[in-house]
């Protein structure tokens, strides 16, 4: 399940051990084996986005923490929940109880104490673990690697890599990262709007996605394949409608995809009368198409639109069917999202269509 | 005709003996009295209840099935918002500052609050203002049209609540419903200060006062310190809306953040606001029925007020992933896992008393026993959260919601109803079914954690919260199908409680004085207690007056 990689924390093997968490995380693998019927292979998800089944440091690094945090817990629960359940039944009344009480006992300074500083020394112990693996995660930071800004917006991600040029949405593409030597990701986060989150759960913990602040969050993912994450900041009417697809590539199949998404447009002579529609009415307004005239900015990028599996931030799976509906009335898929829906007549709609098909 | 003053001039048209409908419900209108108001504040605090239970039905209704389209986003969105407001303001409050305000006189031996008046003053408020709330559904959308209900979530994060992203006057509503309650739950606080500090009977010092006042005397203070920043808040958010102020307004430079540091100030304090009252309850009602004095009464009553003091510094553990950097998590991871010393204590010293002690399983104590249990696993719930980077894990999704329902319901619903079944005689004179209540208790007991386990692994399966619908694939389907078939049994449990109420109230069995065998003052008078209280002003000796009066040979005060 999880990739090997270099012990950076001490407590991990020994935790690694405790039953509990075992539990949660195969209740996690159970539930994300029944998931996912039927899809493509290549579209599934690697599993259910479980906080149990990591696949990069910082997630491997609260994993860690987590399952220790649930021991402690555990052993309380079961000390304390045994006790009272002792007490209930030990001390229930009995026939003949009737009109005498039990003696009276006020209290007991030595074990008032006791009962005192157990939990202090518990709370103690506690913290300084966590403050160990709070700093420890931002020491683990790898000194360079890819960058890539993440931006916001109701409701979908724009995401954007100043170095290599690339301009997409709602899907994060990435390298996968050799634990002996990381290749790591830096996100940087940013809003349009109000707040949203970052989460995808195998990879890092969330960070909050604040206008007027910019939050910085990174991943060395260490096993290609897709994993999903969502919003996790109530964000306004489409929240549930705003998922991201992290695809985490072998490093040859990343270079390909960044040659692909450097291409400009393909400018199919077929489907001229589609393009100048597209210019023509307000699609340009929102949308950008890299080597035209759209050249928006307040909705995707458009430019190699049919490289991506899903519309609307994952709502929909992206086939020619979804596309025209998406385009004839944005409602009907997503209700409520900002994308008006253009009036068009169904020979525009399938020439508009017949063009954005083209823009792999 | 029937108009209220000629129905006040003749009294002698109802049935004999007792004023006509009319002319009762005009004297439950303009009363002073802290019996009738604490009634009103509770009844009002049900009423919600069954209001945000039924918003709650409806979400997870459309929660049961993943893509269901039971529910539009725009209706599921205002059910969540509405759901989280009215259980905190209209919900949890009233109830808490109803039993207050019904308990404080008649546990410290006097004849009213401070302020009768103030009183009467701080209940129309919220009353009102809950209703100002629930108006929005006719008005909300103002100029634009037909009604809408806020749809901002509870804690209403900032710019989301600006003009900008939130048209319509629903945001509105929901601010100066808030703020209004406020103010009467301001004056209900101050008033129950007062009370305690200077109405106290003679004999009655601070360290023999029962611990349920206690905790409301460090509840109340805390209301003070947290609600004026809230109100400031709102205050501020409505300068922005209305004047084009910029505090919270990100395009024009304002702070996000800063909206989420004033109300957390107050949101997370409120939550022990609620929890610390629920704890006086446990506190009372756990002595009698194990037959024992309370185990370590200065510690329990140390431990309330430690809390009220360290949870004014835990507020950013609700911002742990706001990117505060890496020293202030771990101040407030640390301030966060400090609460769990005098919580847990307090948890200690219950099993302290329960130890040795001959346990009547009567309604009361069943809830308050399933209160131990599940307090006990939000309270180790709590603390993985209080852990900064699971924390990142954990924040906003079901864990959460899982967690603070065990500590809401599991935790203060449950003393409030272990606190109607044990204070129900008291009020009203007579016993509510002890049969029906079983029902309720095992019914209500199996629909909670039915519904509220199985949402902790949705949670740490990466589901998010505030979703109004969720892919198939993501495997959230079978827990939130659990959680949706556990409202059923809640809701039949409830109705059970409702049909106990109106039966006992016809035809329960005569309450008498003291049906409990209790130690504390309001065992002493009538019940229902008379307008006056006490005949005369009891005095004690000791901080079970009443276990002094039974046992005369070995009183409490040889002990204290």
């Amino acid at each position: 399940m999880a990739v090997d990689r270099p012990q950076r924390f001490g407590f991990r093997a020994a935790v690694n051990a405790i039953s509990v968490a075992a539990m949660v995380n195969l209740i996690a693998l159970a539930a994300s084996a029944v998931g996912a019927p039927g899809l493509l292979s290549n579209d599934t998800p690697v599993s259910t986005p479980s906080i149990f089944v990591p696949t990069s440091t910082p997630a491997f690094a609260i994993r860690d923490l987590s399952y220790f945090v649930l021991g402690i817990c555990a052993v309380i629960f079961i000390v304390v929940g045994g006790v009272l359940t002792y007490c209930v039944i030990r001390f229930r009344r009995r026939p003949g109880d009737e009109g005498r009480e039990p003696p009276q006992v006020y209290g007991s300074n030595q074990i008032e104490l006791a009962w005192t500083a157990v939990p202090v020394l518990i709370v103690v112990i506690l913290f300084l673990i966590t403050a160990r693996y709070i700093f420890g995660i931002e020491r683990l930071q790898p000194p360079s690697g890819l960058q890539a800004t993440v931006v916001g917006h109701q409701w979908w991600w724009e995401i954007r890599y100043p170095d290599l040029g690339i301009i997409t949405a709602n899907e994060l593409h990435v390298p996968v990262s050799n634990p002996a030597d990381p290749t790591p990701i830096f996100l940087t986060l940013q809003s349009a709007d109000v707040i949203h989150s970052f989460w995808v759960p195998q990879l890092a913990g969330k960070m909050d996605v604040i206008p007027n602040k910019t939050n910085r969050v990174w991943i060395d993912p260490q096993t290609p394949g897709l994993y999903v994450g969502q919003c996790a900041e109530y964000c306004g009417l489409q929240h549930a409608g705003m998922l991201l697809r992290v695809i985490v590539h072998p490093k040859e199949e990343f270079a390909q995809w960044v040659a692909a998404q450097q291409a400009a447009a393909i400018d199919d002579p077929g489907v001229r009368g589609g393009r100048e529609l597209f210019q023509s009415v307000a699609c340009i307004n929102c949308h950008s198409v890299r080597g035209t005239l759209a050249n928006g900015i307040f909705g995707p990028d458009l430019t190699h639109l049919m490289s991506r599996a899903t519309l609307a931030a994952g709502v929909a799976k992206n086939t020619p069917d979804n596309l025209r509906a998406w385009i004839d009335n944005p409602d009907t898929l997503k209700p409520g999202a900002r994308m008006p829906a253009m009036q068009l007549s169904r020979r525009d709609l399938d020439q508009l269509v017949a063009y954005l098909l083209t823009l792999r | 005709m029937n108009s209220i003053s000629d129905t006040l001039d003749h009294p002698e048209e109802g049935a004999p003996g007792q004023l006509p409908v009319l002319a009762r419900l005009h004297e439950w209108v303009v009363t002073v009295d802290h019996k009738r108001l604490g009634i009103m504040y509770v009844v009002v605090g049900l009423v919600f209840l069954l209001v945000a239970g039924l918003e709650a039905t409806l979400m997870r209704l459309q929660l049961a099935f993943p893509d269901n389209t039971v529910l539009s986003p725009q209706v599921f969105n205002r059910l969540f918002t509405m759901h989280g407001t009215t259980m905190v303001f209209f919900v949890g409050i009233p109830i808490v500052f109803g039993f207050a305000n019904y308990l404080v006189p008649l546990m410290i031996g006097t004849r009213d609050l401070a302020f009768p008046r103030l009183n009467a003053f701080g209940f129309w408020l919220l009353f009102y203002s809950g209703l100002l709330l629930y108006f929005s559904y006719l008005a909300g959308d103002g100029l634009y049209g037909a009604g809408s209900a806020p749809d901002v979530g509870w804690f209403a994060y900032a710019p989301l609540t600006g003009r900008a992203f939130s048209r319509g006057n629903s945001t509105d509503y929901w601010n100066l419903a808030i703020l209004i309650s406020g103010i009467g739950t301001i004056a209900t606080s101050v008033n129950l200060i007062a009370t305690i500090l200077t109405m106290r009977c003679p004999g009655m010092t601070l360290g023999r006062m029962p611990l349920y006042v206690w905790m409301i005397l460090v509840v109340s203070s805390q209301t003070l310190i947290i609600l004026p920043p809230l109100s400031a808040a709102q205050i501020m958010l409505l300068l922005d809306r209305f004047l084009g102020a910029h505090f919270f307004d990100t395009q024009a430079g304002g702070s996000a953040l800063l909206w989420q540091h004033f109300f957390w100030f107050f949101g997370h304090p409120e939550v022990y606001v609620l929890m610390v009252p629920g704890f006086g309850f446990a506190s009372e009602i756990i002595p009698v029925f194990s037959r024992k004095v309370i185990f370590g009464y200065a510690l329990v009553a140390a431990s309330a007020v430690s809390i009220g003091f360290i949870g004014m510094g835990v507020w950013a553990h609700h911002m742990f992933v706001v990117g505060m950097g890496s020293t202030p998590n771990a101040l407030f991871a640390a301030s966060t896992m400090l609460v769990a010393v005098p919580t847990g204590v307090k948890i200690f010293n219950w099993l302290g008393t329960i130890y040795g002690g001959r346990l009547r399983f009567e309604t009361p104590m069943l809830f308050c026993l399933a209160f131990l249990f599940q307090f006990l696993c939000a309270g180790l719930t709590g603390i993985m959260l209080a852990v900064a980077p699971f924390d990142w894990q954990l924040s906003d999704s079901y864990f959460v919601v899982a967690h603070f329902h065990f500590v809401l319901i599991g935790g203060l619903i449950f003393t409030i109803f272990a606190a109607i079944y044990y204070w129900f005689p008291k009020a009203t004179g007579r016993m509510l079914s002890e049969t029906l209540g079983r029902w309720h208790f095992w019914l209500f007991v199996i629909g909670f954690n039915l519904t509220f386990i199985p949402l902790h692994f949705a949670g740490v399966l990466g589901m998010p919260r505030r979703i109004y619908t969720y892919p198939a694939d993501r495997g959230w389907d079978v827990w939130n199908l659990v959680a949706s078939l556990g409202v059923p049994i809640q809701g039949a449990a409830l109705v059970l409680f409702l049909i106990n109420v109106v039966l006992s109230l016809r035809g329960g069995k005569p309450a008498g004085n003291d049906p409990w065998d209790a130690w504390t003052l309001e065992w002493l008078t009538t019940s229902p207690p008379p307008d006056y209280n006490f005949e005369t002003i009891p005095e004690v000796r000791s901080r079970r007056p009443l276990w002094d009066l039974k046992h005369p040979s070995d009183p409490d005060w040889l002990h204290e």
